[in-house]
């Protein structure tokens, strides 16, 4: 079956990628590029959409909760737990799926159709674990931080909407952010960046290495791989939420 | 020397090397031949063992390198250059940098020594020091080609491959190809295979010539036999170019 078939080629090129690195110094010098080409080169879009959803949530909630009986720090408290549980990981890893992910895929498979995997393999390089690997390394270092920068900047972004549509006072904002505060959620929500992270490099890099043709080709594989690996995270959330919560 | 023998090679039902055996000389420049389609990049992607084969063995001077494992394989590819269609330069790093590269990961010289025989190689190929810092994207067809070249010969291979080294290229810089693989085989006496689809390389570099027709052997030579060969899809091949139809009537006149 088809789903076999790409599940067994994905780990045994996973065997590939995971072997030891030719010459450790080109390998960290690779690493270090990657982690600034796709992780300190996402922080900015990671900002922007925080801030904002940050704020819409806090507008949402203070909307829908306009009911004397129901105390205001619920606002930021409701803020805060969506971003810690959900947004920053979950969403995040599907927004960034598309942005790392098709990044990842058109450039393996842009050297897959140019021969330049080829190229490697004929000089004796192991081109899964050159060119892989440090992408993978890089993506799941930099998803918790992501993770984090994300949740501190949609709580900036509750600041600042909330009160200043006036919603809520910034006082009452900042009860609710700190009120009930579980540091678990935390920690559950850092294992399941790791696996997004781990997705979202890992997935495009497989649709990217085995891409066989040429540019439209390359085109319609970044298309498949940023779905698939959204569909992974969504199905990877379900099983995490129902394992660690 | 390389030698192949009885190799098969089929993708799902289609068998497209139908046993091919033959020897590739040291110092020589041997050329594959024959139409698109015919099996040539097969044929030489089975032999540098980026396609397995289906049956049949490779030897590089006597190392069976179909029975290698992978650790051995490529110990064994650090003596081998390929220069593909393309020019397969990596996009992301520079001319010099390309060059560089199978240096950086196979040899502890110091970066004086790299910079040094990288500016040898590329010199060897004619490109000038003011393209080394260019992209790959930044020059012709052409120059990709002969750093290509200069990246293959960087590590001084045993073996030198190439894919359509002419392909896209005017005839003037195609000779000038021809003739730099040409020497540089003689020169550091590699065991050079070419596939190529170009008479004018066939008449310039053919030492020894192997056509293969539909993935069969058809007919194995010199460049000084190939107008004379009796075998009839060769001469379709060959004289579909009027040009050498006339060369060989010329020298049969003369008596040659
Ligand atoms: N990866 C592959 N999967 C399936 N079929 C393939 C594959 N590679 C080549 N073929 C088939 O093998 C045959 C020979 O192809 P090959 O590329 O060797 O031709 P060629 O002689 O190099 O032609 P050209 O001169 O156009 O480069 C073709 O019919 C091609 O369709
Ligand atoms: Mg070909």
């Amino acid at each position: 079956m088809h789903f076999f078939y790409h599940a067994g080629r994905y780990f045994s090129l996973l065997t590939k990628v995971f072997s030891k690195p030719e010459r450790h110094k080109v390998y960290v010098k690779r690493l270090f590029s990657e982690i600034d080409a796709l992780g300190v080169n996402t922080v900015g879009l990671v900002v922007i959409i925080s801030i904002f959803m940050g704020g819409i949530i806090t507008l949402q909630v203070a909307y829908n909760m306009q009911n004397p009986f129901l105390p205001s720090y619920l606002i930021g408290l409701g803020n805060r737990d969506t971003l810690i549980l959900e947004f920053s990981s979950t969403i995040l890893g599907l927004i960034l799926a598309g942005k790392i992910g098709s990044n990842i895929t058109s450039e393996i498979g842009s050297m897959r159709v140019t021969e330049q995997i080829d190229s490697l393999e004929i000089m004796g390089v192991n081109p899964a674990s050159y060119l892989i690997l440090p992408k993978i390394v890089a993506v799941v270092f930099i998803f918790p931080f992501l993770y984090v920068i994300s949740v501190f900047f949609g709580l900036i972004g509750g600041l600042l909407v909330g009160p200043g549509v006036g919603a809520i006072t910034a006082a009452e904002y900042l009860n609710g952010v700190q009120y009930l505060f579980n540091p678990h959620y935390v920690g559950f929500s850092m294992v399941k960046s790791l696996v997004f992270g781990f997705l979202v490099s890992s997935i495009p890099a497989y649709f990217g290495y085995f891409v066989e043709g040429g540019a439209f080709e390359v085109g319609a594989a970044s298309t498949r791989a940023v779905v698939t690996t959204n569909i992974l995270i969504l199905i990877w959330d379900l099983i995490l939420t129902q394992l660690l919560m | 020397m390389i030698r192949v023998e009885n190799i098969i090679k089929s993708f799902d039902s289609k068998m497209v090397l139908k046993g091919i055996t033959t020897e590739f000389q040291k110092g020589q420049t041997n050329l594959i031949i024959g139409r698109s389609g015919s099996g040539k990049t097969v044929l030489l992607k089975s032999i540098v063992g980026l396609h397995e084969v289906d049956q049949g063995e490779i030897y590089y001077d006597d190392r069976n390198f179909t029975r290698m494992k992978m650790k051995e394989r490529k110990r064994l590819r650090q003596e081998m250059g390929m220069v593909f269609q393309g020019g397969a330069l990596f996009d992301s790093l520079t001319v010099a940098e390309n060059v560089r590269f199978p240096m950086d990961m196979f040899t502890n010289q110091t970066a004086k020594e790299k910079e040094e025989r990288v500016a040898y190689c590329l010199d060897r190929v004619n490109i000038k020091p003011e393209a080394f810092r260019l992209s790959p994207a930044e020059i012709s067809g052409g120059m990709q080609k002969r750093v290509a070249i200069a990246r293959a010969i960087v590590l001084n291979p045993k073996y030198l491959f190439c894919d359509e080294p002419n392909s896209g290229l005017d005839p003037e810089t195609s000779l000038v190809i021809d003739s730099l693989i040409h020497d540089l085989t003689v020169d550091l006496n590699m065991t050079t295979i070419i596939n190529t689809h170009d008479m004018n390389s066939v008449m310039e570099i053919g030492d020894k010539i192997l056509f293969i027709s539909e993935g069969e052997m058809g007919w194995i030579g010199s460049k000084s036999e190939i107008l004379h060969a009796k075998n009839k899809k060769l001469e379709e091949f060959v004289f579909a170019n009027r040009q050498y139809k006339e060369m060989r009537d010329a020298r049969i006149e003369n008596g040659s």
